[in-house]
């Protein structure tokens, strides 16, 4: 046998303790209370939240002059100025401009009439929406003592209103939140939200100094003054397929900053965790994932979505994680006096340690909302019944969604499976909520594809039938966090080489922007992910070495499957890059290309089953990957952003994640995971290769 | 030789300095004689220079301390053995002894602040261990040898348990706590050597070098940097050089208004002896009262006057310095000069680790004509900051201005005696004041920015206008002149009320930092809840006092002082929980952009510091004179480096 190498001994692993807090809280209907009592009352209830200890009074509109009047606005300005030629007071008129599209103008009364329209909607949409109250009082706590930063996931528009409902119920301070401009595209909605404590920020504004300082100024008054929380999304939009989207850093930058300037004591950042049953914007995602165009916001649009009100989506689960505090996170990593030799007012780009810091933090704070996202027995059996998308009976669907619920539970999964209700009853319930993604027909569960009317080309088709894998694969995303870290050791392990940690570190980088993997833990979460296998006894680690044990199969191989497309996707694009790409392809004829190569595959060989590779998501992720690996260049020409692609290297990668094809090849060709595995073993025997994980 | 220096106080407001304004007159008459007798003195000197060494022996002892400090000093608290609080048995808190203003007065209201503020109780004790128990002091390790030449030189000397554990500490709270517990001392002093004058100093270095003896300097003892401690590794025999006898002023010098003194004189009997000639030096640290000048200059001493007089730094033209290889001075005392680096500020801040100052040349000034005291009340401590940080801009600062924070303000207030007629006067000034002026002002916000004037009378009151104008326009009230007064009071009382705190379970002290302006409020409310937040993680029972004033200004920033105390009463080892909470606040201070310390020193407390705060380079430059200037490390109190 070949013994595996690792750079660190993983002896000390099975006795070290678990990673992952799995004391939740539990959950209370707070739709309850509003089937049972006047919507009205609640609406003009008296709102007498508990505010920042150290705040300043202060009304929205003496925060735009604070704002206008700061020293660091002032400096700026004066740069712009000098820079420009023209007038401080024309580039101040600016300014002031600038703040006045941004800012909020939260306003009881408007609060009210959402707390009143909401509680209608949501009484209709939704089954329950369910909130940890043990959170809220953390955060009542954690509002008084420090500057707090809401940061919640983000799914659906309808995040931030259920924040602020939320809050208004609990008789908590209001948050201002971060939206993006687009909503201001909806006049009269827009200023709706804006009543309701919304404030608004340009897409984007790469170089505009002044921009940014109002806008960094704005915010970073809000939290010295403790005028009230301040939310906004870490995954910077929503987030279209339901993995956690890499950080955006910006804002998380600047509510850290007032921290290390001294300007405040502490500031506690708090992760949100908001988890639908269903979501609303489900197949308007894969369409978008598709390449139809995302639908301008609108009011009118808004209305049309009305027809969404007849429908049943669920539960929400709203989980209010422990505020970090920045000052205990950032003990030790970031010294605070260097920041001493420098006018705190002169805007600065943030110093190397300060930004891992910040990278670090971020990352670790949307794993936070990872955990504590609330899976539904759905979200299992849309991961198995993408690993058969041939269909698969309802009684090996059943048994399987049993087994992967152990398998899930004993990861730590924040799983929400109806206390004594048999498991039939379960899955019934499931397929019955999620119709238009499954059905039954004649004891088969299957994938519901749309039937356009008329004659469908085999595009259309193939279309079709993406939107509704897509659709599904929403939902097996929301457990991948769960699953990540072992499946790619199984996969790792699956893999031809004896390198087993290389491998797994191979995937790990080549994964990182599809799954949230915080920079520098590939280590840590190799062990995690060796101790998580050991625990459920999918495999041993006697001295170096890593071995599948007889009853790990299923296990394995269900993770393999579970990775499976996203081995494909990346090698698609690979060959792609390799055989079809032409010179001077540039960056925005990518996406189409990769999808129509995709499409010709498919469609004239139809030996190609993946149909997550059609989705831009994992499009942009393995072309970010490639980017990240030195295999593919990007070259400003002109305007145009052109790829140069190393067709060595594209070549190479190719061929690390082939020698899983030879794998996922088989694979098409059996009827059970648990299977797949067997066969595999009995083909590398076969070669004549014995490999170290089977004894 | 390490001494000087503030944070715990005392001085002469109470007693020779508080002059009332309508003296003046008498006050110049009284000058002119002075002045007169100072010439004879002049006269007399220039009479003796061929003849220092007797003149060393024939003068010595006029000064307050005496070698034997023990006989009129408290051995295990601040300053005197007559002077302290007590609770009474109506459990009325009184200052005992005749020395201060609030000597022999009843303070009524100072027992429900203290237990409302630490939630201590007069019935609780924690009575100090009653005398020193010998048997706890380690046996002197003498050096023969040197003992034998220095019997030959006839300098005084000791080696009584006494007087070495007298020597072997300052003003730290472990210090002084260990010795109200009769704690064992690890290491003390093997001896203290008394110095009659710089030549003694001279002969004392040579026998230390000659014998390898390790020197450590004294002068006031007040230090609170553990700069006297004695490191408990050093094998050598110690001795304690006392300076307090070399108390004489040599000369005055009225044509360039210099004064040549010799550094173990204490900043009260400095002062007192300049009055005479119609002078002063104007240099008023909070412990000038015990402080001594050598001190000073060893720890880079800041008075509360400095605003008129300068700094020490600014003050001295001219040191004498015995090291082991020899006297260093300059050969003038031309004002300025450009002569490579000042080696002045080798000297200035050495914290005795370089040599013993022995003979200081240092400005003085003109008794000052009129001086007044006053007050401005402010709604909240930004508004007053922001009010110190214009007067300093418009560098309009009167002789001291200092802004208390709320917690002291209400401190001063419980500090209100019984009887006085001044205190009356004020308390029902107080009263009115309230009803009339502070009307809309929080009690549980406002500050109080007290101010003392200096100068010729007219100067003065225009002065006192262009400060108050300023004042109003940061909703400053100005708050009467007796209210000014009492700020500085507080701070000479504070030191003897910390003995009072520790008979009842509270432990309490004070650090400084100086600090950009730009940066004094947010220092000041991290710094605080830092130390809040820590007891609480630490097990403190009871909340903490924490506060702070801005007790200097200048140009580019301001000298921020904070007081912290708390209940004891549950913890194992309190000391250790307080030094755990003063280092994170020290952290949290230096991350808040401020200083290791402004006028403290660095001591052995702060040591850890000194590379964050002067760069490893830096070190190196300090390093590289010690190993000049004492190879052998005779001087080895290894303070700083």
């Amino acid at each position: 046998s070949v013994s595996s190498s690792f750079p660190f001994s993983l002896l000390s692993i099975s006795s070290r303790k678990q990673r992952k807090n799995t004391i939740r809280d539990g959950f209370e209907d707070i739709l309850e209370e509003r089937r049972n009592s006047s919507d009205l009352k609640y609406a003009l209830r008296c709102y007498a939240p508990v505010l920042y200890k150290g705040v300043t009074p202060c009304k929205a509109n003496m925060l735009k002059n604070i704002v206008l009047q700061s020293d660091q606005l002032r400096y700026v300005i004066n740069q712009v100025s000098q820079e420009s030629g023209e007038a401080p007071d024309i580039i101040q008129e600016e300014a002031s401009v600038i703040l006045e599209e941004m800012a909020h103008r939260l306003q009881i009364s408007t609060v009210r009439f959402f707390a009143f329209a909401l509680s209608k909607a949501f009484k209709t949409l939704f089954q329950h929406v369910c909130v940890n109250e043990e959170g809220i009082q953390r955060l009542q706590q954690a509002i008084q003592e420090h500057p707090v930063v809401l940061l919640p996931s983000h799914r659906s528009y309808m995040d931030f209103l259920l924040m602020s409902y939320i809050l208004y119920t609990y008789d908590l301070a209001l948050p201002v939140i971060a939206a993006g401009m687009d909503f201001m595209g909806m006049k009269f909605v827009g200023e709706m939200l804006r009543m309701s404590g919304a404030f608004f920020i340009r897409r984007s504004f790469g170089g505009d100094k002044l921009y940014w300082a109002v806008f960094s100024e704005y915010v970073k008054t809000m939290l010295r003054n403790g005028f009230a929380p301040i939310e906004f999304f870490l995954e910077g939009t929503r987030s279209r397929t339901c993995k956690s989207l890499t950080p955006k850093l910006g804002l998380l930058n600047i509510v850290i900053e007032p921290f290390f300037k001294g300007e405040v004591f502490d500031v506690n950042l708090v992760p949100i965790s908001i988890s639908y049953e269903r979501i609303l914007e489900e197949s308007l995602y894969a369409r978008e994932l598709l390449g139809v165009p995302k639908p301008k916001e609108s009011t009118s649009g808004l209305l049309k979505a009305r027809r969404i009100l007849s429908e049943d989506y669920g539960s929400i689960h709203v989980y209010f994680g422990q505020p970090v505090s920045v000052r205990s996170l950032a003990q030790g990593k970031v010294n605070r006096s260097t920041y001493n030799l420098f006018p705190r007012h002169i805007p600065r780009k943030p110093m190397e340690e300060t930004q891992s810091f910040v990278n670090d933090t971020a990352y670790r704070i949307v794993r936070l909302q990872e955990d504590n996202m609330v899976l539904k027995p759905w979200v299992l059996m849309a991961s198995l019944l993408l690993q058969n998308l041939e269909g698969m009976e309802l009684s090996v669907l059943t048994e399987q969604t049993v087994w992967l619920r152990g398998l899930a539970l004993s990861y730590a999964a924040f799983l929400d499976w109806p206390d004594h209700a048999p498991t039939a009853k379960v899955v019934s319930s499931s397929l019955a909520l999620h119709r238009g993604l499954a059905c039954v027909s004649g004891g088969r569960v299957s994938l519901v594809v749309g039937e356009p009317l008329g004659p469908v080309t085999p595009e259309e088709a193939l279309f079709n039938r993406a939107v509704s894998v897509l659709s599904c694969a929403s939902y097996r995303n929301q457990v991948l966090h769960v699953f990540l870290r072992p499946a790619m050791l199984a996969v790792a392990m699956l893999h031809l080489s004896d390198e087993v940690y290389n491998c797994f570190s191979f995937l790990w980088d080549m994964f990182s922007n599809d799954f949230i993997l915080c920079p520098g833990d590939t280590v840590q979460d190799f062990e995690e992910a060796c101790y998580l296998l050991v625990k459920t006894g999918a495999v041993q680690m006697p001295q170096q070495d890593i071995v599948m044990t007889d009853i790990g199969q299923p296990t394995l191989s269900f993770f393999n499957g579970l990775l499976e497309p996203f081995l494909q996707g990346y090698q698609v694009v690979c060959r792609y890059l390799c055989e079809e790409a032409s010179e001077g392809l540039t960056e925005k004829q990518y996406i189409p290309a990769v999808r129509s190569f995709h499409s010709v595959l498919c469609v004239f060989t139809g030996n190609l089953r993946c149909y997550e590779v059609l989705s831009s998501d994992m499009q942009k992720n393995a072309l970010a990957a490639l980017l990240r690996m030195d295999a593919v260049r990007k070259v400003k020409v002109a305007d145009q952003v052109t790829l140069i692609v190393n067709k060595m290297a594209v070549n190479s990668i190719d061929d690390i994640l082939g020698k899983n094809r030879m794998i996922s090849h088989i694979n098409q060709t059996q009827i059970s995971p648990s299977l797949s595995l067997v066969a595999v073993a009995e083909d590398l025997c076969r070669d004549g290769l014995t490999p170290s994980y089977i004894r | 030789m390490l001494t000087s220096d503030s944070c715990l106080s005392l001085h002469k407001h109470g007693s020779s300095m508080a002059s009332d304004s309508n003296s003046s007159e008498s006050q110049r008459i009284a000058q002119q004689r002075l002045r007169i007798i100072a010439g004879h003195l002049q006269k007399h000197k220039d009479d003796d220079s061929g003849t220092i060494a007797t003149e060393c022996k024939a003068e010595a002892n006029k000064g307050t301390v005496p070698r034997k400090r023990q006989e009129i000093m408290k051995w295990n608290g601040w300053g005197y053995s007559d002077s302290k609080f007590l609770f009474n048995k109506k459990g009325q808190a009184e200052f005992t002894g005749k020395r201060y203003r609030l000597s022999g007065m009843v303070l009524p209201s100072l027992q429900d602040w203290f237990e409302n503020t630490f939630g201590a109780s007069v019935n609780h004790k924690s009575p100090a261990t009653p005398a020193l128990n010998a048997s706890a002091v380690p046996p002197a390790s003498l050096n023969e040898a040197f003992v034998e030449d220095l019997k030959a030189t006839g300098i005084p000397f000791s080696h009584e348990a006494e007087d070495r554990v007298f020597r072997a500490h300052g003003h730290c709270l472990h210090e002084i706590f260990a010795l109200r517990e009769g704690k064992k001392f690890e290491r003390v002093p093997d001896m203290v050597v008394w110095p009659n004058c710089h030549s003694d100093v001279v002969k004392i270095v040579e026998l230390a070098c000659k014998h390898n003896v390790c020197l450590i300097p004294y002068g006031g003892g007040t230090s609170v940097t553990s700069a006297l401690e004695c490191p408990p590794e050093e094998t050598r025999c110690i001795v304690s050089l006392d300076t307090s006898q070399m108390n004489r002023i040599l000369w005055i010098d009225e044509k360039n208004l210099v004064a040549h003194v010799e550094a173990g004189i204490i900043g009260q009997d400095l002062e007192r002896l300049l009055n005479e000639s119609g002078y002063c030096t104007g240099h008023e640290p909070d412990s000038m009262e015990f402080s001594s000048l050598g001190g000073w200059v060893a720890t880079r001493a800041s008075g509360m006057k400095k605003n008129v007089y300068g700094n020490i730094e600014d003050l001295v033209i001219h040191i004498k310095v015995v090291t082991p290889r020899g006297v260093i001075e300059k050969s003038c005392q031309g004002p300025r000069m450009s002569t490579g680096p000042d080696i002045h500020h080798f000297i200035l801040g050495s914290e005795g680790t370089l040599g013993v100052v022995t003979e200081v040349t240092m400005k003085i000034r003109p008794i000052p004509e009129y001086q007044k005291y006053g007050s401005v009340v402010f709604p909240n401590f930004e508004a007053g900051v922001a009010c110190l940080r214009e007067v300093a801009k418009q560098r309009c600062a009167p002789a001291s201005i200092r802004l208390m924070d709320n917690e002291q303000f209400q401190f001063g207030h419980a500090l209100k005696p019984q009887v006085s007629s001044i205190f009356t006067n004020f308390v029902e000034g107080l009263k009115k004041f309230y009803i009339t002026k502070f009307k809309g002002f929080d009690p549980h916000q406002l500050v109080v920015a007290t101010l003392l004037f200096e100068g010729d009378r007219e100067r003065v009151l225009q002065h006192e206008k262009q400060v108050y104008d300023i004042a109003a326009t940061f909703g400053g009230l100005a708050a009467g002149e007796d209210n000014g007064q009492r700020g500085y009071i507080l701070t000479f009382v504070i030191a003897y009320l910390r003995d009072l705190g520790m008979d009842y379970y509270v432990v309490a002290e004070s650090f400084e930092t100086s600090v950009p302006w730009d940066r004094v409020l947010d220092l000041c409310r991290n710094v605080k809840e830092r130390i809040n937040r820590e007891c609480k993680e630490r097990g403190v029972q009871f909340q903490p006092l924490t506060s702070c004033r801005v007790t200097q200004t200048y140009d580019a920033g301001a000298c921020v002082y904070f007081y912290f105390a708390f209940n004891y009463r549950g913890l194992a080892d309190p000391v250790h929980t307080y030094e755990r909470v003063e280092h994170a606040a020290r952290e949290e201070i230096l991350a808040n952009g401020g200083s290791l310390s402004h006028h403290h020193g660095v001591g052995k407390l702060r040591k850890e510091w000194m590379k964050e705060s002067i760069s490893s380079l830096g070190v190196g430059m300090l390093q590289s004179v010690k190993d000049y200037v004492d190879p052998d490390n005779i001087f080895g109190n290894r303070n700083l480096l």
